[in-house]
């Protein structure tokens, strides 16, 4: 009833390749961006930011990075923590070493960073396949791992290796409080989903989904896979490297190089899987369902009125979140995108059945 | 559609659950930050039990501080400064605000001593955190008292050059660490004290967990250093010591760093561990009637945290010193700001910066001891450190040194460097004290 | 010489382990195409239930002859992995049987999550202590020949010995019975086997129960060198570098794996890491698989992968 395009007819080529060719769509997402921008900063708590908008945010970023890699290119990788700590020290060299740096600029320079770094490793891709390549991409996560940790010239000759960021700000600008931190956040995704997802709809995404789908017979339609692949590993690193300097800038603060462990990787892994391969809105379901989990699951045995000592809350956590997992992949395989999608196919035709 | 129905329901109730719950407000909030799940949990556990089990104590036995009882609640970090940021961050408001955080953690300690100056909390790290810190003028809020790594790393030395006829000259020490910050924190102590006593500093970083050191211990055994500083924490302690033992290195010339010594790190390796050295804050290894007291009060109404077995133990001692330590900071900022009521954590900062508890008043808290007289000042948060080497016959620590204080020649030039280094980088004027 | 010797040793000692550990990975990716990313928990878990058991059955039935417990935990043990398989593949292999390969290792993935929580929620989060009697002190060889002598584990030696004979009775069970027929001819062709009649759901409760065996053997040898604790289930993060180098559905494969990531690895740390400022061994092992992985892309002994296009 609601959903319906009677009506709606495109009289150009534009208006039928547009991101969101229905006006429902278009209007929906207006409004989503108006709470976000504009009823969030007035309502949330600082804990709600601190604790998890920010968090959302920048693993949202990270994970339509991955995406991009696993769900349309089909590479498997378990490096993501890896470059996004490439990206996080890059960025703090920039504005620590350059007086003045603009804070993007820095941000940007990570991804610049993460990205040399990701096609560096993405290489081998060339040559080897499926889990083969996933467990070779924990090369880059555990040399990154012991290159940040052991070369001081990394963390700017810091003794004990631990690094920290203080006073974000730009063109004059302060990013001081969460509010400030939060809408900083939110623009830099915007922005970047925007890019991510028509760079997916154009000729490259398609090169990449038809590597994943069938890589001899993309080649031998003429799709050149070292350019498929290396583009992939080349955009998804920068996307992840922004969101690696973004989780140390402004969601840590300070940081050292266990934060950037391969848990990181695995938890942007399960984000990509749970939120749906293959799909820009699904890394941000994803990333929802990973960043409340453990705090719902941390609030139940209060609300519930359970005393529980913490190391069984925190068992508990781990059982339930393995558990929703397999559940989920059961479910549905194709995550929560799909889900989506399927409600919004069934909201076209709402209340007829058919 | 059931589906959907189902998964928006969810999503609602987490939403709702996401309010915090409020605190009482007549009584003094003490949040602890502990990790008992993880690579250091064997460590943990203990510690965050000492720190619970005394605070406990003090209700039952005392009626709380001046009659404002401690309220307490614990959040797990797994030693993840992450998860350790969120637990600040939930907790630092609560009740009347947080008496203090003692994140048991290095790496939580970085990344939350930045938001203590925005937030005003104090950031209590006995025996570990940033060296540097025990200078009050410039980290206003952190209190590493009772000792930190280089005095722990000085009193390993002056307890080596004891051994060695009072010269480390030609001898060759290396320090086999958790290369995390953790581990690194002796490093530049050291490398001075190389330069100035004229040993040769060997260092082998070990990559976390720590399970793997066959390579390490192989190395000692080929480069024969005299003696092996042990900079390590949970499991990486006994799988160390093993090694050792299995590569036929002598483990009386290990020392180990105060969380790298306790009970539950050596007992089950038993008589392989006979010589193992390890350091202790103040004397963490004895028993006085604050243990006769947490029996008595908590342990026999079946109130205590942990098992009966575990008090008295070196790590669970040291967590009810951590936590007397907290506690007597809340009854001194209450001298200063009104008795019989619950304080600011700001206020409480005031008490960590005012503690002065000479031997009597130890010996009434139960502590005599265990502990010798603590007194802090604005530039001196560090109060006075004491250590002692103890060593293991192969069932229990037995003291063997006499007490300790770092020489402070090298400490205190180191200090005010890193420190003004520190307030260079963060633009902070240090205060005058 | 002596210590190049001495490291060699050590190497192929403790490659033998990571090859212990790296056979749970391949027997079961043989038999039912599933990585499993769950083998370290399941490692762990395995070693907490025979710590535990060890600890308890003496309190619970009244007696203090240590080698009886162990053998009562043992069986214990092995009960509890048994269990672990059957709910493993009733609840989430059954499930998922079609899936693509990335799903499949995201269910392992949240099943070692599972797992690893369980484990510790039973058994506890502090270290345990397994005492199977394994010699601790080390033994000095050929003091003659080279200065120092040469440094042997014993309890290593014994390990490797160990690791070797599960090789050999898992590689005769495979070849002489009708079960190993079977296991066989799954890992060959699900449906194929299926269409003569080999029930797919047992063969992976077998399977899987093997490999929980496997996985109890790798946690007892490492929780009596290490001690049991959580960080025990990393050590699978070392047997992955094991598993591709030697192909992901080859049994002398992982062995062959396992020696050389152990020996590259203590050399490269011991010869190599003092240059870098040390700590090297945990990459370079990866790095070494890679390398490999670049000559031959499915690992020294693995089968070719082909695409049907």
């Amino acid at each position: 009833m609601f959903y319906r395009e009677n009506g709606q007819f495109k009289s150009s080529y534009r208006a039928d390749v547009a991101l969101f060719p229905i006006a429902q769509d278009r209007w929906a997402m207006a409004g989503l961006l108006a709470l976000a921008f504009i009823a969030v900063p007035s309502l949330a708590s600082d804990y709600l930011f601190r604790a998890v908008l920010i968090p959302f945010l920048i693993l949202a970023l990270a994970a339509i990075g991955l995406n991009i890699l696993v769900g349309y290119c089909g590479q498997i990788s378990l490096g993501t923590g890896a470059f996004m700590a490439v990206g996080a020290y890059a960025a703090y060299n920039l504005q620590v070493r350059v007086e003045g740096m603009p804070l993007l600029l820095s941000l940007i320079g990570g991804g610049l960073a993460a990205t040399v770094c990701g096609v560096l490793f993405g290489i081998p891709s060339l040559r080897i396949r499926g889990l083969y390549l996933a467990v070779a991409t924990l090369a880059a996560q555990f040399f990154i791992d012991w290159f940040t940790n052991r070369v001081p010239w990394v963390t700017n000759g810091s003794s004990s290796g631990s690094v920290s960021i203080s006073g974000l700000q730009m063109l004059g600008y302060r990013f001081d409080t969460p509010v400030q931190k939060y809408l900083l956040c939110l623009s830099i995704v915007a922005v970047f989903a925007l890019l991510a997802k028509n760079l997916v709809r154009g000729a490259i995404g398609r090169e990449w989904m038809a590597m994943r789908d069938m890589d001899v017979a993309a080649s031998v339609i003429g799709i050149r896979p070292v350019h498929a692949k290396l583009t992939a590993f080349a955009v998804s690193s920068f996307i992840v490297g922004v969101a690696g300097a973004l989780w140390g800038f402004v969601h840590l603060g300070s940081w050292e190089p266990a934060a950037f462990g391969i848990d990181k990787s695995f938890q942007l892994l399960f984000m990509v899987i749970i939120g749906g391969l293959g799909s820009i809105a699904g890394s941000f379901f994803g990333a929802a369902f990973i960043v409340l989990l453990p705090l719902v699951l941390n609030y139940v045995p209060h609300w519930l009125g359970l005393s529980l000592s913490t190391a069984t809350a925190s068992q508990l956590e781990h059982m339930v979140f393995g558990a929703l997992i397999v559940f989920f992949l059961i479910v549905e395989p194709h995550g929560l995108a799909k889900l989506w999608s399927t409600a919004r196919q069934k909201l076209r035709l709402w209340p007829f059945p058919y | 559609m059931k589906k959907l129905k189902a998964i928006a329901l969810c999503a609602a109730a987490a939403a709702s659950t996401l309010v915090a719950a409020p605190a009482l407000a007549q009584e003094q909030f003490v949040p602890l930050l502990v990790y008992r799940t993880g690579q250091f949990a064997p460590l943990g556990i203990p510690w965050a039990d000492g720190k619970q089990d005394y605070l406990k104590l003090v209700n039952a036995r005392d009626g709380g501080v001046n009659g404002v009882k401690l309220s307490f609640e614990e959040c797990e970090t797994a030693y993840d400064a992450a998860k350790g940021v969120e637990c600040y961050e939930r907790l630092k408001s609560k009740g009347t605000g947080a008496s203090g955080f003692d994140p048991q953690s290095t790496g939580i300690t970085f990344a939350v001593t930045d938001k203590a100056y925005a937030d005003k909390v104090a950031i209590e790290t006995p025996g570990y955190g940033l060296s540097q810190s025990v200078d009050g003028t410039v980290f206003q809020w952190n209190f590493p008292l009772l000792g930190t790594y280089w005095t722990a790393a000085d009193v390993m030395l002056q307890d080596i050059a004891k051994k060695e006829k009072g010269s480390l000259k030609g001898k060759k020490i290396a320090l086999v660490y958790h290369d995390s910050p953790y581990g690194k924190e002796p490093i530049p102590l050291l490398q001075k004290r190389a330069a100035a006593d004229g040993f040769e500093l060997a260092l082998f970083p070990v990559t976390p967990p720590g399970v793997e050191q066959k390579s390490t211990w192989l190395q000692i055994r080929q480069q024969k250093p005299d003696y092996v500083l042990f900079w390590s924490a949970g499991v990486m302690t006994p799988a160390g010591i093993r090694e050792a033992q299995a590569s036929g290195y002598p483990r009386d010339k290990i020392y180990g760093i105060w969380w790298a010594g306790s009970d539950h790190d050596v007992k089950d390796i038993g008589a392989g561990a006979t010589g193992y050295n390890t350091i202790t804050i103040h004397n963490s290894a004895a028993r006085d009637r604050v243990h006769d007291d947490l029996r008595k009060f908590v342990y026999d109404k079946g109130q205590g945290t942990g098992a009966a077995t575990g008090v008295g133990t070196l790590a669970h001692t040291r967590g009810m010193m951590i936590a007397m330590l907290q506690v007597e900071a809340i009854r001194a900022a209450q001298e200063q700001y009104g008795k019989g009521k619950p304080l600011t954590s700001e206020q409480v900062r005031w008490g960590f910066e005012n503690l002065d508890l000479t031997a009597d008043k130890l010996k009434a808290l139960g502590f005599g001891e265990v502990m010798r007289p603590v007194k802090t000042s604005c530039a001196n948060h560090l109060g006075t450190d004491w250590a002692r080497i103890v060593q293991w016959d192969g069932s229990k620590w037995n003291i063997k040194s006499d007490w300790y204080q770092a020489d402070k020649t090298h400490i205190d030039p180191l200090v005010k460097e890193l420190s003004a280094k520190y307030a260079k980088d963060k633009n902070i004027t240090p205060r005058s004290c | 010489m002596g210590f190049l010797l001495e490291t060699l040793f050590g190497g192929l000692m403790v490659g033998m382990l990571y090859a212990l550990v790296a056979l749970g990975f391949v027997l079961i990716y043989k038999a039912s195409g599933v990585f499993n990313f769950a083998q370290g928990a399941m490692v762990l878990f395995a070693a907490l239930a025979m710590a535990r058991f060890a600890e308890w059955i003496p309190q619970w039935l009244g007696f203090d002859n240590q080698i009886l417990a162990n053998v009562l935990a043992f069986l214990a043990a092995t009960a509890c992995m048994v269990a672990v398989a059957w709910l493993v593949e009733r609840l989430a292999l059954r499930k998922l049987v079609n899936q693509p390969g990335i799903t499949l290792l995201m269910a392992t993935l949240g099943i070692s999550y599972f797992i690893d929580g369980a484990g510790q929620l039973l058994f506890g989060s502090a270290a345990y202590k397994i005492d199977v009697g394994m010699p601790k002190d080390p033994m000095i060889v050929f003091e003659k020949t080279f200065d120092g002598g040469l440094l042997l584990s014993k309890e290593d030696l014994y390990s490797a010995v160990i690791a070797a004979l599960l090789v050999a009775t898992l590689t005769l069970f495979f070849q002489k019975t009708r079960t190993g027929r079977a296991l066989r001819a799954v890992a060959d062709d699900h449906q194929a086997a299926q269409s003569i009649g080999i029930p797919l759901s047992r063969i992976w409760v077998v399977v899987w129960s093997i490999g929980g065996i496997v996985a109890l053997v790798a946690g007892i040898i490492w929780g009596s060198k290490l001690g049991v604790q959580f960080s025990i289930s990393l050590v699978a993060l070392k047997a992955f570098p094991v598993v591709i180098l030697g192909g992901l559905t080859s049994v002398p494969g992982a062995i062959v794996g396992g020696l050389l990531i152990g020996v590259g690895e203590k050399l490269s740390e011991i010869y190599l890491g003092p240059y870098v400022g040390g700590g090297i061994e945990n990459w370079f092992a990866y790095v070494l698989a890679l390398a490999f992985l670049l000559i031959r892309p499915q690992g020294l002994f693995g089968d070719k992968i082909i695409d049907r296009v």
